[in-house]
């Protein structure tokens, strides 16, 4: 059919919808609604997703990260005195670089359970003892100042770096660079703060909250201040710990060789530990898994969008046939006129496909603004892909033609004798 | 039975028979009915309820095809056309007038005028130049953005005429033109006819009323789906 021709069945499709405004109104909602949250929830699906891999990704998508864990507590372990000594030790680390193919640099990190203060100003951060190395490991990013140098390790330096949230709370006025501050008993010199860890699209709103109160110290320093027994305090219990290594990071040479490592890790740890003291954090497989999970969230959410829009277009469809049974003399006037079969299918197609396609772009419209609002009241990151509209919009067209044929096709068929005299 | 008019022969119909089954019951509604109109007559078809003359129309209208016979719009054999040619043949050669006026309530007069060729494959590029001229013609040249709904049912019976003249048709059907009217519009209506009529125009139009008849050129009188008589009438100058 000719381009003038089709475009001016589009307006006399158009122009009898219009005959019925409120009907036509109340049939293009079933879509919709279908169309909107289709949009609607891919982008609150694909937010939730992206959210969970960039928390993973911090961790490193190339590392293997071995932890301590404190081993579920026997029932006659509630002394206070009571000394738990567990976790990795530093035998682990040295087998795990020592013996270990396709592993490049390995990282032992200790965490010190102190307090950490600047005044009147004090808080509980994660403070961390660790090689310079583990700054290249991490990907963590020097703000101003500079990182933990070999200098301080061998010097056995009372130096310290703050992430970036420490940073801002313990000096909200002045410059910390060069500011001593108190790690339990000891003074340090701040010598550097870091960048804020944040998404990987800085643009996306939400971005920026991935910040972490992190002090870090010289491996060594931490070694010699705070030795491996501890006492960490506990909603109002004291409790001895002895640990020697709480974190071994394992940065992988290659992406591939991730798994292998993992296993590695996990047969090397089994067969030195007689308890489960440790776990083996593998960013790669969680990425993997939350991709995984992504998929399944996406097949649940297709099916039900599915369903509204089958709904949707079965609603059309009744509209539609009520339609054509409505309009059996316009069928038989045009037929006598000199309408083909093929003329009045197009007809009733277009006016079919006009109003599931109306009812799809209103669909896009509130599916791009339902994430708005989630994302201002739910505080739920969301992403709309560009190709989720667009697919939203022609799944909409599809059901106005899948739904449009039959009543056309009824209305083609029409005997124009019998539709002539229909009143 | 048919006069010896000189004029080209518009539309013939050979020993055509029109069969309904109404379960084992057999209804003829045209009887091994032949008859030929040529260019130019204007006919009257009269008969009483159920005499073929529904069904005549049906057929000459290439509505309906008869269940025997032949039916020939100017020499094309119409019994083996499938559904889209016979849909060709409405859309160029024929052209309808009802008793309900039969306008497109969307459309505005203008493009109802148009839909016949709207429908055709090859429509001439002046349409809408030929469809104002014919509702100027028609006395609607100033009404052509108006809705039916907007119109007296004489209007949209002009408008009609109108639509029906549109695609130049080599026979105008007319079924029951004025039986939805009042007296007067009846005879305006019927002016419009004889004016058709005397521009050369083959009109065939069914009637129950025998005032309406009088007005043609000659009458088909059916009965029981055959010809009961054919008569000329006298003209009336007035």
């Amino acid at each position: 059919m000719k381009r003038a021709s089709l475009w001016r069945t589009v307006r006399l499709g158009v122009s009898s919808l219009l005959l019925h405004k409120l009907r036509s109104a109340l049939t293009t909602l079933g879509v919709l609604f279908g169309t909107s949250s289709v949009i609607a929830m891919l982008a609150i699906g694909e937010g939730a997703s992206e959210k969970a891999q960039a928390e993973i990704r911090l961790l490193g998508s190339q590392n293997v990260i071995l932890r301590s864990v404190k081993p579920r507590e026997d029932f006659a372990s509630n002394q206070q005195t009571r000394v738990n000594s567990y976790g990795l030790t530093d035998s682990d680390y040295e087998r795990v670089s020592a013996t270990f193919p396709g592993v490049g640099r390995v990282v032992p990190v200790r965490e010190i359970y102190e307090e950490v203060r600047r005044g009147s100003r004090a808080m509980n951060p994660r403070v961390l003892a660790c090689p310079p190395v583990y700054r290249d490991v991490t990907g963590r990013q020097v703000l101003e100042g500079r990182w933990i140098t070999d200098q301080d390790e061998r010097g056995i330096a009372n130096v310290c770096v703050l992430s970036d949230e420490v940073a801002r709370y313990l000096f909200p006025v002045e410059a910390p660079l060069g500011q001593t501050v108190k790690v339990g008993a000891d003074y340090y010199t701040v010598v550097g703060t870091l960048m804020p860890r944040t998404r990987q699209r800085s643009d996306a709103p939400g971005a920026g909250e991935q910040t972490q109160a992190e002090v870090f110290i010289p491996l060594e320093t931490g070694r010699k201040w705070y030795g491996n027994l501890q006492v960490k305090m506990r909603s109002g219990s004291r409790e001895m710990e002895e640990v020697e290594l709480h974190e071994v990071v394992i940065e992988v040479d290659q992406p591939d060789s991730v798994p292998t490592v993992a296993a590695a890790a996990r047969e090397m740890l089994s067969r030195y530990h007689t308890q489960k003291d440790y776990e083996v954090v593998v960013p790669l497989e969680q990425l993997l898994l939350a991709e995984k999970t992504k998929r399944i969230f996406n097949l649940v959410l297709g099916s039900i969008a599915s369903i509204s829009l089958l709904v949707g277009g079965i609603g059309i469809m009744n509209v539609m046939l009520a339609t054509v049974t409505e309009r059996t003399r316009e069928i038989g006037i045009r037929r006598a006129l000199g309408a083909k079969r093929r003329h009045i299918v197009t007809q009733f197609l277009v006016e079919t496909v006009v109003l599931s396609v109306g009812g799809g772009l209103l669909g896009v419209a509130l599916g791009l603004i339902v994430p708005l609002i989630v994302e201002h009241f739910a505080d739920m990151p969301t992403v709309i892909t560009p190709s989720a509209p667009i697919l939203a919009f022609l799944i909409s067209a599809g059901v106005g033609v899948v739904f449009g044929i039959y009543p056309a096709w009824r209305a083609a068929n029409m005997d124009p004798v019998e539709a002539l005299r229909h009143e | 039975m048919a006069d010896t008019h000189s004029g080209e022969i518009v539309a013939e119909l050979e020993h055509v028979s029109r069969v309904y089954r109404m379960g084992s019951a057999e209804v003829r509604a045209l009887d091994d009915f032949s008859f030929v109109f040529k260019r130019g007559e204007y006919w009257a078809v009269m008969g009483s309820s159920g005499s073929g003359k529904s069904t005549l129309l049906n057929i000459l209208g290439c509505l309906d095809r008869p269940s025997e016979g032949q039916y020939r719009v100017r020499g094309t054999p119409t019994s083996q056309l499938d559904d889209d040619a016979l849909s060709d043949v409405r859309s160029r050669e024929l052209g309808f007038v009802f008793q309900s006026y039969n306008l497109i309530p969307q459309l505005d007069v203008l493009e109802n005028i148009l839909v016949p060729l709207f429908y055709q494959d090859d429509p001439p590029a002046d349409g809408e130049q030929r469809a104002r001229r014919l509702a100027d013609r028609v006395g609607l040249g100033k009404r052509l953005e108006h809705r039916p709904t907007e119109l007296s049912g004489g209007q949209q019976q002009r408008v009609a005429i109108a639509r029906a003249l549109v695609n130049d048709p080599a026979l105008i059907l007319a079924d029951e033109a004025t039986g939805n009217l009042d007296s007067q519009t009846a005879l305006e209506i019927l002016a419009l006819f004889d004016e058709l009529h005397a521009e050369g125009k083959t009109i065939v139009l069914v009637t129950h009323e025998p005032d309406v008849a009088a007005r043609a050129e000659r009458v088909l009188r059916l009965k029981d789906g055959k010809i009961e008589s054919v008569y000329e009438n006298r003209k009336v100058q007035a």
